[in-house]
């Protein structure tokens, strides 16, 4: 249609051919015995879970001993790999064909969150926490917990895997985030708060004469007093004073596991769809990624609608069924005008999903990328997994 | 303003909403916040759009608001980011006898703008503000602590339901807003958002922040409110709808509609589907009936059209199970078609149509 092509105008005019990407080898990655973590990530709904699992499956399957953490799969994918009850514990997943070994857990952020305490903390201080009302609010409910929960899972299990030789490749999903960069931002916000003066301005009666803190130290007292109430400051400063021993545990983890995302044995794959938002969103990964160091291996375009057979263009369907809507009235002839708008509709969405990956591939060349097709049914068992495994690999 | 003004304001709002549209047939009448959630990328944003354009009929204001952060308004309405600050961005849908369409206008809510503003307004704070930016504490109150940004985020929606009522000096402003339109956080979070005053308010047992709370929840959980989810027809997203009216349910917060979005052309009917699905239509048919339209059937066209409309009919058969299960959630449910060449302004002007048409507005 006409909008369709105004639309394409800019580009068409683009000196050369649009851009195309590198096509993305996923077998040479993820069977690549340097590879120990894969993390998958890109904005909601886009298939990063399915991503994480169709990649830790095929990666099984090949040979290699995997461990996938999930962060909020689809209920009937997790019952079929047995992940469903929440243990916050890596169970081996039935029916995975090869030599090699899957895993698979569910990241519960609470319980997780609650182990660290409970491992670094005596009984009691450990009960104290576990109960303050500050505790319970950042532990089920905060925006950012989940990122910082996933990375010391990650943490947790690369120890594991290092000791005990239990996996040679960790597959990370990640959170579905208010802001699509929290998870790398987790360990830099924890540490820029502990190192902040507020922090002291929290500790400061158990730690020594309020003025030390120096000017404006009152003046804030003052005004948090004044603003969330007495009683809740006290309340905070007893979770801080608390929390404060544990602090330094998180933050030397969490630096931990940064560096070790920076790791040549890491790669990350950022998942999009071929929507705007996505590939924006898709399009921020990628550069923040690279400004921190992190090894991008490439793009997966997920969902993509799959390609019209022949090359009847969508203006000749589209005219074809006006044609025959306006002749003689017949069941065949609606059937066919009904199938002649199908294939115009999905001619157009396919030509528009090209436009999008074409203007990325224009602005971030050098990201290898591989194409999923959008199956017909939902992914919810080993062999739709399979499927998107072998769609993946075949670029 | 206490929560009786406000809510007395917004009575006055809705009586006169009442009148100007005596003939209209929307279901929500006394509703004056929307809030649009659903599973990310079910075209959330999208529809809270088309809903303000749809509610801005003759001599309405809306205004429609973003608190995630996208600048999703921005690119909808192809315009520079929004500030934090009221803008008019668009002329609502024109209704169909013609009159002057009423207007649309955008707020983006940032939680650190918000903080400053809270802090000025109830708190004449001067040096401290500063002090406090020095501590850290605008970084830790909208980063770290529990459940502050939020707070401040619906603050900044329920203060806008008054602001320009109350600053305003031309009889335009002194209006107000008709509806506001909320482009809320997803589904699996909307809960919480808008219970997280009443969690404050259980932290911070006295208090100003509790008494803001308390009336921001008295706000929430009024009549005036509804929490639209949109979905598509598909599994886990019609999942998260059914959970998440369960646990609005459960926190009091009121319910709306459901918005099934981005719905497949529905070109072939049952029979038509079913025929396809078992291989029993007339190939030769087909092509002859191409022909005569003047499409020369080459090798493989038939097949490979029939090959196309029966991935169709395994995903309609899909929508089709899904769309049982919504209509058993005991909501009121519209639907969206999918619009093939993408979405631009016209395209949300016709999805405004369509959900003012079906009495979402
Ligand atoms: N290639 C695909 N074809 C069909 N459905 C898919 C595909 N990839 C993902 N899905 C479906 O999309 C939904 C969302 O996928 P999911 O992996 O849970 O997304 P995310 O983890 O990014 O939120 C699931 O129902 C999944 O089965
Ligand atoms: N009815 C529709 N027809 C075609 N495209 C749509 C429709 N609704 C949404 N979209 C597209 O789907 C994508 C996601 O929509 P958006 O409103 O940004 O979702 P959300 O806010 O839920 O993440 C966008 O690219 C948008 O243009
Ligand atoms: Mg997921
Ligand atoms: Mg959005």
């Amino acid at each position: 249609m006409t909008r369709d092509t105004a639309r394409m105008g800019p580009l068409a005019t683009a000196p050369g051919t649009p851009a195309t990407a590198a096509a993305l080898d996923i077998d040479a990655l993820i069977t690549d015995p340097t590879t120990h973590i894969l993390v998958c990530c890109g904005s909601g709904g886009v298939g990063k879970t399915t991503t994480s699992a169709a990649l830790a499956l095929r990666a099984a399957e090949l040979g290699r001993k995997v461990v996938v953490l999930t962060i909020d799969p689809a209920r009937r994918l997790a019952q079929s790999m047995g992940i469903e009850q929440l243990d916050n514990t890596p169970r081996p997943v039935p029916g995975v064909d090869g030599s090699g070994s899957l895993d698979a857990m569910m990241l519960d952020m609470k319980s997780t969150f609650d182990e660290v305490v409970l491992a670094q903390a005596g009984p009691e201080k450990a009960k104290a926490i576990l109960e303050n009302p500050f505790y319970i609010a950042l532990s089920s409910s905060f925006a950012g917990t989940q990122e910082y929960m996933a990375m010391e899972k990650l943490g947790q299990l690369h120890r594991d895997s290092q000791e005990q030789g239990t996996w040679d490749l960790i597959v990370v999903d990640t959170p579905p985030s208010r802001n699509a960069l929290d998870f790398l931002d987790a360990p830099e916000r924890l540490s820029s708060f502990l190192d902040g003066r507020f922090i002291r301005l929290l500790l400061a009666p158990a730690k020594g004469p309020a003025r030390v803190m120096g000017a404006g130290f009152s003046l804030v007292v003052n005004a948090l007093t004044k603003i969330i109430g007495a009683q809740v400051l006290t309340d905070l400063k007893m979770f801080v004073t608390a929390f404060d021993t544990l602090f330094g545990g998180f933050r030397q983890r969490a630096q931990q596991t940064y560096a070790l995302l920076q790791h040549r044995g890491t790669a990350f794959l950022v998942v999009a769809a071929p929507e705007p938002d996505a590939l924006r969103e898709a399009a921020y990964f990628v550069e923040r990624l690279t400004g921190d160091r992190m090894p991008l291996a490439g793009l997966v375009v997920n969902r993509a609608s799959p390609m019209p057979t022949g090359d009847l263009s969508a203006d000749a369907a589209m005219a074809a069924a006006e044609k025959l809507r306006a002749g003689q009235p017949g069941d065949v002839s609606e059937l066919t005008a009904g199938l002649l708008r199908l294939h115009a509709d999905r001619v157009r969405i396919v030509e528009r999903e090209r436009v999008l990956r074409s203007r990325f591939a224009s602005a971030h060349p050098g990201v290898a990328t591989a194409v999923v097709p959008a199956l017909a049914s939902d992914v919810h068992d080993l062999d739709g997994l399979r499927r998107v495994g072998q769609l993946l690999a075949d670029q | 303003m206490t929560p009786t003004t406000l809510l007395r304001t917004m009575d006055t709002a809705s009586a006169r909403t009442a009148n100007l549209e005596r003939v209209s047939k929307t279901d929500w009448p006394r509703v004056r916040l929307h809030v649009v959630t659903g599973k990310g990328g079910t075209g959330k944003s999208t529809v809270a759009a088309a809903l303000a354009l749809a509610l801005a009929s003759t001599g309405k204001r809306v205004l429609l608001c973003e608190v995630e952060g996208r600048q999703g308004i921005a690119q909808l309405f192809d315009v520079p980011p929004l500030p934090y600050e009221e803008r008019r961005i668009a002329a609502g849908l024109p209704s169909p006898d013609g009159g002057q369409p009423g207007e649309v206008h955008a707020l983006h809510i940032d939680a650190e703008s918000a903080f400053l503003e809270y802090l000025s307004m109830y708190y004449k704070l001067g040096r401290a503000g500063k002090a406090l930016d020095r501590f850290g504490v605008i970084e830790f109150a909208t980063t770290i602590a529990p459940g502050v940004r939020d707070v401040l985020l619906t603050g900044k929606v329920f203060e806008a339901a008054k602001t320009q009522r109350r600053k305003g000096t031309s009889s335009k402003d002194r209006l107000g807003y008709d509806a506001i339109v909320l482009d809320a956080p997803p589904t699996g979070r909307i809960t919480q958002f808008l219970n997280v005053n009443g969690e404050l308010a259980g932290l911070a047992k006295v208090g100003p922040v509790k008494a803001q709370a308390d009336t921001v929840m008295t706000l929430f959980r009024s009549p005036q409110t509804a929490v639209h989810l949109v979905t598509v027809l598909e599994e886990m997203p019609v999942q998260e709808t059914a959970d998440g009216i369960a646990e609005l349910h459960a926190a009091d917060l009121p319910v709306g509609g459901v918005i099934v979005n981005l719905v497949r052309p529905r070109d072939l009917d049952a029979e038509d589907l079913t025929a396809i699905t078992d291989d029993t239509v007339d190939h030769a048919a087909i092509a002859t009936e191409l022909a005569s339209a003047g499409v020369t059937p080459g090798a493989g066209l038939v097949s490979g059209l029939l090959a196309e409309a029966r991935d169709h009919a395994e995903r309609r058969a899909l929508e089709d199970s899904q769309r049982a299960l919504v209509n058993e959630m005991g909501t009121k449910v519209y639907e969206l078609g999918r619009i093939a060449g993408g979405l631009d302004l016209g395209a949300l002007y016709e999805l405004a149509g369509s959900l003012r048409e079906q009495g979402l507005a």
